[in-house]
């Protein structure tokens, strides 16, 4: 167990510098500070000068080491837009980002999980068949188009929920219930299919044979056995609502910070670009990680692959 | 599935069919993703020809018109009368050709480095299957933003960031069919008989993982064609007006309550051709590959 642990924290170090490597290449490739803030008039030598100043002249990889200092020591530079340091910026939006993909995440394990479960103990029946369209459309359907009709229906036609913005408790129902649905309609499925290998199994037809009453079988004998995928997939679930939130995000107006992401790319704002992109590959690397963990410890075949 | 009927095979020329392209008398072929499949075939190679106007076109005289408003202009116009079905026609093509270009160029590489993979092992498997791990490991959304970032928006800026986050699933699973490939016999006979190695990949293995390489690819399609939106939608890709159906959700946002049909229509373009997509690629799976239905 110890074996595989290390060996996935190191994964995850080396997938994170790769990230980190990417982001300053990125910055690095569509021109230096120096291009940005000097007009045509300028000399050689001032720029030469500039680049000096900003330390751009010396090798790569002197300047890679300094950004993963900075990094580290959690300064992300200036965003030259709003002339603040870009960790207050970003961590002025991190709540919000959480406080979204928490809700969504939530929803979808109270909605998509019992359906599932649901779905298999009565399968083909009226529940079973609404939980596949359930999840065939949640997987299809582009979660920013979803956001729009709903927000033209509940917001515009009925008036019923606010359809921007961040407030009480009715500003979450929209974008949690639409950043949420595909990750419910994994749950249906994956619930579904892996309560109905388990109700397939020899223990279970076992406890059948004792006699024992069908309620029992089910909700005591199969169902524990039938979490044991759902809470692998919904911690990657998890991780994975970053990348559906940013066009959530935007839609709704959420000030979040997929929606700081966009706008740092869209106004080549590259301190807001860096920060954002790394604390979004950072959360989903970690999640990916813990998820993995803690998957080792509830099922021990896999430490051994 | 575990349902055990016994199923009596009849021989009608239908079955023949069916037995012929592989599906067995239990797969039913899935017509109507088919046929939606085939309309969005016949637009994309069809376009300039099919659709009744130009989809760029202004003409602020017919701007606004709502649908079957106006024979002229069955599906309405835009905020500036440019026609939704010449838009709607010309973004399958728009959305096809990225979506297609960038899974094939992902499929390519994918299962060149996965067949490499697999045959050679040692220190090239490690590396490569470490680097689809870490390319696995990244929410597609960052790394098309990472690679606008760098590249500026373009369309053959998002065929890049699409291949570049589907080549890894593509090396995975090529990679384990070659691992079991070649160890059977006609590889040790190839080995034997002189050939080089490149040859026994494309002539021998290659053949042999083309079952996994048609599952994968109809199993990514939709989903390719989901992000190709989502980046047109957030305007990572294509220039605005440009006839593609995640610009033109985008474009009905501002008046959605007067012009509706602006974001619904082409939005449920995309989800119909998605989850005809996602059927035909689960047909894919179970009548070609079984042994992949639970991944």
């Amino acid at each position: 167990m110890q074996r595989y642990v290390i060996t996935r924290v190191i994964q995850s170090a080396v997938t994170l510098l790769i990230l980190s490597l990417a982001v300053f290449l990125s910055v690095h490739l569509t021109g230096n500070t120096a291009d940005y803030l000097l007009g045509p008039e300028t000399t050689e030598a001032d720029y030469e000068q500039l680049k000096k100043n900003f330390g751009l002249d010396r090798p790569l990889i002197v300047q890679y080491a300094d950004f993963l200092t900075d990094i580290l020591r959690g300064d992300f530079g200036t965003s030259f837009l709003k002339g603040r340091p870009a960790r207050d910026i970003l961590m002025s939006r991190l709540p919000a980002t959480l406080q979204l993909a928490g809700a969504a995440f939530l929803l979808s394990v109270i909605v998509g999980v019992p359906l599932g479960i649901f779905s298999a103990v009565n399968r083909d029946g009226i529940l079973d068949n609404f939980g596949k369209m359930f999840a065939v459309m949640g997987i299809a359907t582009p979660n920013f188009w979803i956001a729009i009709m709903l927000i033209m229906l509940f917001g515009g036609i009925l008036g019923w929920l606010p359809t921007f913005g961040r407030g009480g408790p009715e500003h979450f129902i929209l974008p949690a219930f639409v950043l949420g649905w595909s990750a419910m309609a994994g749950m249906v499925r994956l619930g579904r299919s892996s309560m109905l290998e388990v109700m397939d199994s020899e223990y279970v037809k076992f406890a059948r044979v004792k006699g024992l009453a069908e309620r029992m079988v089910v909700w005591k004998h199969a169902l524990k056995n039938a979490v044991i995928p759902l809470l692998t997939f919904s911690g990657l679930t998890l991780a994975g609502l970053l990348n559906g939130s940013v066009a959530v995000e935007v839609v709704f107006a959420w000030p979040g910070i997929g929606q700081l992401m966009l706008q740092g790319i869209q106004t080549r704002d590259f301190a807001i670009v860096q920060a954002t992109v790394l604390a979004a590959g950072f959360f989903y690397i970690v999640t990916a990680l813990l998820v993995d963990i803690l998957y080792g410890y509830v099922n021990p075949r896999i430490r051994y692959d | 599935m575990a349902s055990t009927a016994p199923v009596v095979v009849k021989r009608s020329p239908l079955n023949r069919l069916r037995v012929i392209i592989g599906a067995g008398p239990r797969g039913r072929i899935p017509w109507i993703p088919l046929f939606i499949m085939s309309v969005l075939l016949i637009c994309t190679l069809f376009a300039p020809w099919l659709a009744p106007h130009d989809p760029i076109k202004i003409s602020m005289s017919n701007a606004r018109l709502a649908p079957f408003e106006d024979f002229n202009y069955v599906l309405g116009t835009d905020i500036m009368g440019r026609d939704m079905l010449s838009r709607l026609i010309h973004g399958a093509r728009t959305g096809v050709f990225i979506s297609l270009v960038a899974l094939g160029a992902g499929a390519f590489v994918g299962t060149t480095l996965g067949l490499i993979s697999g045959f050679r092992g040692g220190w090239i498997d490690n590396l490569i299957m470490r680097t689809a791990d870490a390319a696995l490991g990244f929410p597609t959304i960052l790394v098309a933003m990472i690679i606008v970032t760098i590249l500026g928006a373009g369309i053959e800026n998002i065929i890049l960031a699409v291949a570049l986050t589907v080549w890894a699933r593509f090396s995975r699973m090529i990679r384990g069919d070659v691992l079991s490939i070649k160890e059977l016999d006609f590889v040790t006979f190839a080995k034997i008989a002189g050939l080089s190695t490149p040859m026994i990949l494309v002539r021998h293995v290659f053949p042999n993982t083309i079952n996994t390489l048609l599952v994968i690819t109809s199993l990514q399609v939709g989903q390719v064609i989901l992000l190709e939106a989502s980046l047109s939608f957030l305007g990572l890709g294509l220039s605005p007006g440009h006839p593609a159906w995640g610009i033109m959700v985008s474009e009905g946002r501002t008046v959605l309550l007067q012009v509706w049909w602006l974001s619904l229509l082409p939005g449920l373009a995309i989800t119909v051709v998605v989850l005809a997509f996602n059927f035909f690629g689960d047909w894919m799976r179970d009548t070609l590959d079984p042994k992949l239905r639970r991944t």
